[in-house]
């Protein structure tokens, strides 16, 4: 037993290391949010002090309220079009079913910033305002291609006989969608609009070029208020957005768990 | 048969138009973009020009693409370094702790990375952990100007791209076929060789796609370099963004993002030919 521990500790400690590096810097924000003292490093005793603060603070809910409605609609289109989508690319031959694969994966690989200054181009060659319509296109858009790859990876998984005896019985596409596919495919479904949620209220680098005045939303608001500098209230809200976000990851793993 | 068709046109027009509208014609706009003109009255305009090709030839811009070049590089590197095992390990598990290992490591993939960045100005800054634990340790007698340098923002990259090389790189192992690994060993290659000639280049996929997806990101995160760097620190992200929203000189900064989408082009380009025939996303 001993030897067995001895011979396992090199990988358990690399991976606790790691995980430390992961976790701490986190973990510390998350602590330091309940600190009473303003700059020292010390701990000055808990205090609810810096959320309090926020609370007061309404140009901070205005932003709150902004991105929870973005982030609610864009996700909602977003998983109704990316399901579509990851349920006729499983389904269907079609002309172009390899390009639009290939370009579902490059949508994914792509870094953020060259949507960001393309879909600014588009914008303004569209004469669309820059404000919330841009900002939800945008996050629609970015939104898709995580829904196609969630709803599709689920349905590979599923018995393909299923679709082919309900044809074989002699329902329709319709049907098959609505009667087998959906009741079978909400979990993942669920999943996609919960990862797009939290894609859309984490957001900063798209939606910082297709931001108008007018409509600021939390992850930029987060992020004129770190440029501008260090304060405890910053720690206050990161670990309100850190936690919520969590929260919608969490139950997004659950929902995408398979069941045995 | 033929209301069947109905269904299938419908879905598939949708998801066609939506990402032809919001994702070809805006590529297209950017490369059209970067051979059009630019004066102070007016953003874009015609006639047709490549002086913006001609002006990246500036030893400024290069400086740029060659420091983003080398610190995106050393990023990629060091994750592959310290991903490569940590995947490794985590993918051979059997143990009923591996779930919620896997968890740990999706957690920070979803979650913001802005506010990780920030999370890291606390740890670096002159009063923050590090600084505080040398000085009581007696490493350092004054703390060591850590944030607002290039060290800073390389710790930040690294940190907030980790897991985007664990992930491909934990489902490809996974997926390994344990036989093959055996038959080599069988057949009397040592551990260095089996992995060099066995697991490497079965793994190759995940490989690659971890390091597209830590090597882009490394060079255009904006808000990296901006939180964690200091004024010297500006990357290709930053340059891109300067020349959008600050000098509003949109036409240099297309003529860059092209350069940019086409070194994209050349790494999915390499990805691709290296993983033809087998299966592709690998990515989540």
């Amino acid at each position: 037993m001993k030897n067995k521990f001895l011979q396992a500790l090199p990988t358990s400690s690399y991976l606790t290391l790691i995980y430390l590096f992961f976790y701490i810097p986190i973990v510390i924000l998350i602590i330091y949010s309940f600190n009473e003292a303003q700059y020292s490093l010390l701990w000055h005793g808990f205090s609810w002090r810096w959320y309090q603060e926020l609370f007061a603070d309404t140009d901070l809910w205005i932003a709150v309220w902004h991105s929870l409605i973005l982030g609610v609609f864009a996700a909602s289109v977003a998983m109704c079009i990316g399901s579509l989508a990851a349920v006729s690319l499983y389904r269907y031959q079609f002309m172009g079913r390899q390009l639009l694969y290939g370009l579902i994966f490059i949508l994914i690989l792509s870094p953020d910033i060259v949507m960001a200054i393309s879909l600014l181009i588009l914008f303004s060659f569209l004469k669309i305002p820059l404000g919330f319509w841009s900002l939800l296109l945008a996050h629609i858009t970015f939104c898709i291609p995580f829904v196609v790859v969630t709803v599709y990876s689920r349905m590979a998984s599923f018995d393909e006989y299923i679709f082919e005896a309900a044809k074989d019985l002699g329902a329709k596409d319709t049907v098959i969608f609505s009667r087998i596919i959906l009741p079978l495919l909400w979990p993942a479904m669920l999943a996609g609009w919960l990862l797009s949620f939290t894609l859309s209220l984490d957001d900063v680098i798209i939606s910082y070029f297709v931001t108008g005045p007018g409509f600021e939303i939390l992850p930029l608001k987060i992020y004129s208020m770190v440029r501008l500098g260090v304060k405890p209230e910053i720690n206050a809200l990161c670990t309100v957005t850190f936690v919520l976000t969590l929260v919608l990851v969490l139950i997004s793993q659950l929902m995408l768990r398979k069941k045995p | 048969m033929r209301s069947d068709n109905g269904f299938k046109y419908f879905s598939l027009s949708v998801i066609w138009i939506w990402l032809t509208i919001f994702a070809l014609l805006p590529f297209i706009l950017v490369s059209i973009a970067s051979f059009m003109n630019h004066d102070e009255s007016h953003i874009i305009q015609l006639p047709f020009t490549l002086a913006h090709y001609g002006e990246l030839n500036n030893t400024i811009y290069l400086k740029i693409f060659e420091k983003s070049f080398y610190l995106a590089g050393f990023c990629t590197l060091f994750c592959l370094i310290l991903g490569y095992p940590f995947a490794y390990i985590i993918a051979r598990m059997e143990s009923s702790f591996k779930s919620l290992l896997i968890l740990l490591i999706i957690i920070p993939f979803w979650t913001s990375s802005l506010i990780r960045t920030y999370s890291m100005i606390t740890i670096l800054k002159p009063k923050g952990i590090i600084n505080s634990i040398m000085m009581w340790l007696g490493i350092v007698d004054k703390p060591l100007p850590l944030l607002f340098s290039d060290i800073a923002v390389v710790i930040g990259l690294i940190y907030n791209l980790l897991p985007f090389m664990v992930l491909p790189l934990l489902t490809n192992i996974e997926r390994l076929d344990n036989r093959l690994i055996d038959a080599a060993r069988d057949l009397g290659a040592n551990r260095f060789t089996t992995f060099r000639r066995v697991i490497m280049p079965l793994t190759m996929p995940g490989i690659l796609s971890g390091c597209i997806l830590v090597f882009l990101p490394a060079m255009t995160i904006f808000y990296i370099p901006d939180l964690l760097g200091g004024s010297k620190s500006i990357l290709l992200g930053n340059l891109i963004q300067n020349q959008f929203l600050v000098t509003e000189n949109w036409p240099l900064g297309s003529a860059i993002s092209v350069v940019f989408i086409l070194l994209l082009a050349l790494l999915l380009l390499i990805y691709w030919r290296s993983t033809r025939g087998k299966t592709q996303g690998e990515l989540l």
